[in-house]
């Protein structure tokens, strides 16, 4: 569920409609493509009900057929099963992919209310059901349809489709309309009577009511005309907050995502955190532990030497010395990888500075933080900037990165681009996938952006309070 | 030569202290904190100040900032600053000011007793003390992003790093074990190749390097 984002070319950032001319001429196409939108979810709901409706009917009347003449079969019989079979066979195959595509329009629909209506509306999707074996992408069948069929997601969607046929396009189309009438019906007989525009006469004939001059004509025109320009942002808005009423989840089904991806990101943090002190102990018995009794040794096999074999007993001292030399360097890795000395020190934009200066990158840091995180979010952050510096330098094929971190909002916000090649896949175990579970463990989000041809840009967000 | 040492850990003060007497120097003061260090050095006026980067009472870079603050009153002051482990970001902030007779070294470093005093001496003398594994960090970063650097042959990058550390060219010599006439051949070469002005002068040699590797 939170994996890595992929940044969408669009972007599905929150925008209100624009309330200046521009920002009014926008919003017609945008409301006669929404109204597109409202046709094909209308055509979608006649494919999912039509074969429903022909399997109900065929049974219908085949049973009938059978009480009213008897029990006996022709070609009335036929017809009538063979509705029933096709509708049967819809339900089996094309029900799935068809809900599936109601869901894309809900989701499209989400995104462009967000993106031109200005209304952001959430979703709470429950998760796609794991295949049936591992390695295999199967679900069987009724798996599927009850993953489809028991969410509640799916059924606000179907309600969507209804209600955006009814009265959608009523606020769709009403601006458009007022547009187009204005000019048709009374601008252009109006300026039709003017001789300079003569040619226009023929094309529409003035409506016929008193006082029907060309003037009047031509105020009312624009009137109209400019009435649909100033209320298209505005049905578009409605359009969207008619949207967020239908599609918007319920706080029930809010509340449920939460607590599932609550006890998700629980789980994995408690793991790693479990891994991460397997690993430590490990390296402290194999590592320094070791160490530290074979120079136990070594001075005692000096100590009993010294007297006869002053030579051989200094020898013993020396390598003892390199032994807890080695012992020392080992334990300055295994304290960087829990928690760099720098950030304790330092805070969070010193110890990346430490970072990018130990990066065999041209590494640039900008920005600053008013104060210092929580100590996790700290740690958290710091190990996402070095995994991924790291990262641009094994994969990007590039030989500058830039980090930006600055705090806004109530988040740290840190990006790191670079001048690599680009085509960065989260899927393909770069490590990214693991930041961004870490990140996850805080709220937060990792967004990649990573065109073939580069640049690749990381932009993190984690919720915080600065101290 | 007198000496302060800021340690906060007694064990390893009262180890510097004995190995630092055991090579012939006096100690002035062993302190335990930043705010006693800079009293120290300022009564006592040593001619060497031994500081670790993490004193009390935070904990954290203390010693670093009373080094830092030492040098500013002090200007000129010598310092050699001991760490668990070594950053970029504090050697070159202890050799911003340019002026030079600063040591970074790793607290694992005074294992080897004349080696270390070997470089206490060099930063009271004026001269520069970095710790190898800076350097190699250094260089390892200069060679990653393509430059001057790579036209340098595998024994000149060698000399490259020892001069870096801080050594003169009598030390290089020493420890590759070849003449002094042959460091110099080398080192003049390095100095054409990274086209930096060359110097007699040991310690400008060596602040010209480390800023031409900082950059």
């Amino acid at each position: 569920m939170h994996g890595v984002v992929v940044a969408a070319g669009g972007g599905a950032r929150r925008a209100r409609p624009g309330q200046g001319l521009g920002g009014r001429l926008a919003a017609l196409p945008r409301a006669l493509a929404l109204a597109g939108l409202l046709v094909t979810g209308a055509v979608l709901l006649a494919v999912l009900l039509a074969p429903l409706l022909l399997a109900v009917v065929g049974l219908g009347q085949f049973l009938k057929y059978q009480l009213n003449h008897g029990v006996n079969f022709d070609s009335q019989d036929v017809r009538d099963l063979l509705g029933l079979l096709v509708g049967l066979a819809f339900c089996r195959f094309g029900l799935p992919i068809a809900l599936l595509a109601v869901r894309r329009l809900a989701m499209l629909t989400r995104r462009l209310s967000a993106g031109w209506c200005g209304v952001a509306i959430g979703e709470a999707y429950a998760p796609a059901p794991v295949p049936d074996r591992p390695g295999s992408r199967k679900v069987s069948y009724q798996r599927r349809m009850s993953w489809l069929l028991g969410d509640a997601s799916t059924w606000r969607d179907l309600e969507w489709l209804v209600i955006s046929a009814l009265v959608g396009w009523v606020l769709l189309l009403a601006p458009v309309a007022m547009l187009c009438v204005g000019v048709v019906t009374f601008i252009v007989p109006a300026l039709g009577s003017l001789p300079v525009f003569h040619g226009l006469e023929g094309l529409a004939t003035p409506p016929a009511f008193p006082g029907n001059t060309p003037f009047v004509l031509f105020l009312i025109g624009v009137a109209l005309a400019g009435g649909g320009l100033w209320i298209a942002p505005t049905a578009l808005r409605g359009y969207g907050g008619m949207a967020r009423l239908v599609l918007a989840p319920s706080r029930e089904a809010e509340l449920a995502r939460r607590v599932e991806q609550l006890a998700q990101t629980r789980r994995e943090t408690l793991d790693t955190g479990a891994a991460e002190l397997r690993r430590i102990e490990r390296d402290l018995h194999d590592g320094a532990q070791a160490r530290l009794v074979a120079m136990g040794l070594t001075l005692d096999a000096a100590g009993r030497l010294i007297d006869t074999d002053p030579a051989a007993a200094r020898a013993l001292l020396y390598e003892a010395r390199d032994t807890s030399a080695r012992a020392l360097a080992e334990l300055r890795d295994l304290v960087r990888g829990i928690h760099p000395p720098v950030l304790a020190d330092r805070g969070l934009a010193d110890a990346i500075r430490a970072l990018a200066l130990d990066s065999p990158l041209r590494a640039r840091v900008t920005g600053s933080l008013p104060g210092r995180p929580p100590a996790p979010v700290e740690s958290a952050a710091y190990f996402a900037v070095s995994e991924l510096l790291a990262n641009v330098a094994k994969h990007s094929g590039g030989g500058t990165a830039e980090v930006d971190l600055r705090y806004s909002d109530g988040a740290l916000r840190i990006s790191v681009s670079d001048d690599g090649a680009g085509g960065a896949d989260p899927s393909r175990g770069t490590g990214l996938s693991g930041v961004a579970r870490r990140l996850a463990a805080f709220d937060g989000v990792l967004v990649l952006s990573s065109p073939v041809g580069g640049p690749t840009v990381i932009n993190m967000e984690v919720p915080c309070a600065l101290s | 030569m007198r000496v302060v040492i800021a340690e906060d850990l007694f064990l390893l003060r009262d180890g510097l202290i004995r190995l630092l007497e055991a090579y012939g120097f006096e100690v002035a003061a062993a302190v335990d904190n930043g705010g006693d260090f800079l009293s120290a050095v300022r009564s006592h006026r040593p001619d060497v100040a031994v500081v670790d980067v993490r004193l009390p009472p935070t904990f954290t870079d203390e010693g670093l900032r009373a080094a830092l603050r030492a040098r500013a009153e002090l200007p000129g002051l010598p310092i050699l600053v001991l760490s668990q482990y070594v950053e970029q970001l504090y050697a070159r902030e202890l050799l911003a000011d340019g002026a030079g007779a600063v040591g970074y070294l790793l607290k694992d470093r005074v294992l080897d007793g004349a080696q270390f005093t070997d470089a206490v001496k060099r930063v009271a003398d004026g001269g520069t003390a970095m710790d190898p594994e800076v350097i190699a960090r250094l260089l390892a970063r200069s060679a990653a992003t393509e430059g001057p650097l790579a036209k340098l042959s595998p024994r000149e990058r060698e000399v490259l790093s020892l001069m870096a550390e801080g050594r003169s060219n009598a030390a290089i010599a020493a420890r590759l074990v070849v003449t002094e006439r042959a460091v110099a051949k080398h080192t003049a070469s390095i100095f054409t190749k990274l086209d930096l002005q060359p110097s007699d002068d040991d310690n400008r040699r060596v602040l010209a390097v480390l800023a031409y590797l900082g950059r």
